[in-house]
């Protein structure tokens, strides 16, 4: 009994691979949760769905932009918005897990401690693919005609999954700080409402007053529309796609250091 | 030379200004179970969190195998398995499914995880629920089956954090079985309740804690011998009456206990005793309405405990 044979530390490439395989069981075990609780799903769906009819058809007629079909103008916006939106559930996910008491069973696995997290954003990352494709879908059938072609369709969908991945982060770092579900969603709606609604993604800034214009131009929805409408609608786009990618690479850094050093905390 | 398999030293934690842990020390020794009873808000579920390395003390030392389990917290994780006060399944997972996932993440391989589980499925009794969603479980089995999930990886030492609370009584008898066999075949168990007779029916030692503190320990049987063979309980028809018999039996020397109409006292010599307790109230008192005469329990411990006179007993215990 007081032999116990100790593993040896296994070498750091066996870790890295030990790692890995801990996100990915993670991260499976958040989609099975995902798929097994479709009413989530469905909801997730069904809402940006209402925002395309609703501007498609109820507010786009009354919405003018210059040399733009309003629905190739839309549907860039549609895509900001169904991620930011979407990663809500990142934050209520994780905080439901943290009131659960899965996170403390984690806690006391031999498991990577960057699993949980990782686990987590990259099973959003696949909920987001789902979103985005099914957005795609609905906007075609509304006469989204992406005039510059699928090379540029697929580069923005690109951008906007690269900043969905960011914006998770920053809801792990929400979630891992409340352990309520419903307060979680409370603090996040609000912000992902006034980011998607000061930006330009369903109405031109210059429709706004000048200092909301301000608030608009420097935001990363903001980047992230206009570099989307840039390679969907043609033109040059290599700036508006660098600030872009930008705002995400700091949204990326800045939350995956705040949820790391977080879920390092918690139990101290 | 060979640590304990489980060892606290003075550990110390504080939550704000609540101090959960205030120098707590013991040790469980290999093969055996600890009860850790204490009530509510005593520190139970703080020192098993420390000992399971979910949590850091503030002050103070505890190891698992002689492994830090602050400086060697990844390791300590190899060794120990952890079950918590709720239930941490999955419930969108089914209940093998629960058990595979915990195995892959205790670094059981696939195909090792996956037979440890229906082995464990079996032994809890859930196999014919193995394919269920966790969600649609009773209490006992969601318990069951987070107890199962500690068990993935054989650990030599498991911790199980009030494993039986809100559970049916069938439930916790089933459980209590589970504890019993895998403390046969070797497993250095911890287990926190506030159940007396979880602890004394389950462990081999008990430490009752209060306030973040040992207030006192020893086996069960010593437990209750330190309360004397038997208690005797008097019931009065008027709380009068009783303070009349309290004034009478303390005047010869008993240590009556209890309030209102009921008195309560110890007697180390046996339930022969009885006719001297009976005499010291003639003239004094009024007959009592009832005379019982009961086995002492833990609950009689866990009283004096929580009311302080713990010492008074620890006296009379070695005066014993």
């Amino acid at each position: 009994m007081t032999a116990i044979a100790l593993r040896a530390r296994p070498p750091a490439t066996g870790r890295a691979a030990a790692a890995f395989w801990d996100t990915a069981d993670v991260a499976w075990r958040n989609l099975l949760t995902l798929l097994r609780t479709p009413q989530a799903l469905i909801f997730a769906t069904i809402q940006p769905v209402l925002f395309v009819l609703l501007f498609r058809y109820a507010f786009g007629g009354a919405i003018r932009v210059p040399g733009v079909n309003y629905v190739d103008y839309l549907m860039p916006g549609i895509f900001g918005q169904a991620v930011c939106f979407g990663a809500v559930g990142t934050a209520v996910g994780l905080s439901t897990d943290l009131r659960s008491g899965i996170l403390v069973r984690f806690r006391t696995l031999p498991m990577a401690r960057t699993a949980v997290l990782g686990g987590r954003t990259i099973a959003d990352l696949a909920r987001n693919l789902l979103v985005v494709a099914v957005m795609v879908g609905v906007g075609f059938a509304v006469g989204f005609r992406s005039p510059d072609g699928a090379a540029g369709l697929l580069a923005a969908i690109g951008l906007v999954i690269a900043f969905a991945f960011a914006v998770s982060w920053g809801l792990v770092a929400l979630g891992l700080r409340v352990s309520d579900p419903e307060a979680a969603q409370a603090a996040a709606v609000p912000v992902m409402f006034l980011l998607v609604f000061t930006s330009s993604a369903f109405v031109p800034l210059d429709s706004m007053p000048g200092w909301l214009q301000v608030v608009g131009a420097h935001q990363p929805v903001n980047a992230l529309v206009t570099a989307e409408r840039a390679l969907i609608l043609g033109g040059p786009a290599a700036h508006d796609v660098l600030v872009s990618l930008i705002w995400t690479a700091g949204i990326l850094l800045v939350f995956a250091v705040l949820s790391a050093r977080s879920y390092a905390r918690m139990g101290r | 030379m060979s640590s304990p398999p489980i060892q606290a030293e003075g550990l110390r934690k504080n939550f704000g200004k609540v101090t959960a842990l205030d120098g707590l020390s013991f040790q469980v020794p290999a093969g055996s179970v600890l009860g850790l009873l204490g009530p509510n808000g005593s520190g139970k579920t703080t020192a098993v969190s420390i000992l399971s390395t979910s949590l850091r003390p503030d002050a103070g030392h505890a190891s698992v195998c002689g492994l830090d389990v602050v400086a060697d917290a990844a390791a300590v994780r190899g060794l120990i398995g952890f079950a918590g006060q709720f239930a941490a399944v999955d419930p969108n997972l089914t209940g093998r499914e629960n058990l595979v996932l915990i195995g892959r993440l205790s670094r059981v391989g696939r195909s090792q995880a996956r037979g440890r589980a229906d082995e464990l499925l079996d032994s809890f009794g859930l196999t014919s629920a193995a394919g269920r969603l966790a969600r649609t479980y009773s209490g006992g089995m969601r318990r069951r089956l987070d107890v199962a999930a500690a068990l993935l990886h054989r650990p030599p030492v498991l911790f199980l954090d009030e494993p039986t609370t809100g559970l049916d009584p069938e439930s916790r008898l089933g459980l209590w079985e589970s504890v019993r066999s895998l403390a046969q075949s070797g497993t250095t168990v911890l287990l926190t309740t506030q159940y007396l007779d979880e602890a004394d029916a389950l462990s081999d030692q008990i430490v009752i804690i209060n306030s973040g503190r040992v207030v006192d320990t020893g086996t069960p049987a010593e437990l209750k011998s330190r309360l004397g063979a038997v208690v005797f309980s008097l019931g009065f028809a008027t709380p009068d009456q009783a303070e009349a018999a309290r004034a009478a039996l303390a005047s010869r020397g008993y240590q009556p206990e209890g309030s209102g109409t009921d008195i309560a006292v110890r007697s180390g010599s046996g339930s022969g005793e009885l006719t001297q307790v009976l005499r010291a109230l003639e003239g004094r008192a009024p007959d009592p309405a009832s005379v019982a005469v009961r086995e002492p329990t833990l609950d009689d411990v866990f009283l004096a405990v929580t009311r302080g006179g713990i010492s008074q007993i620890s006296e009379k215990g070695k005066a014993a």
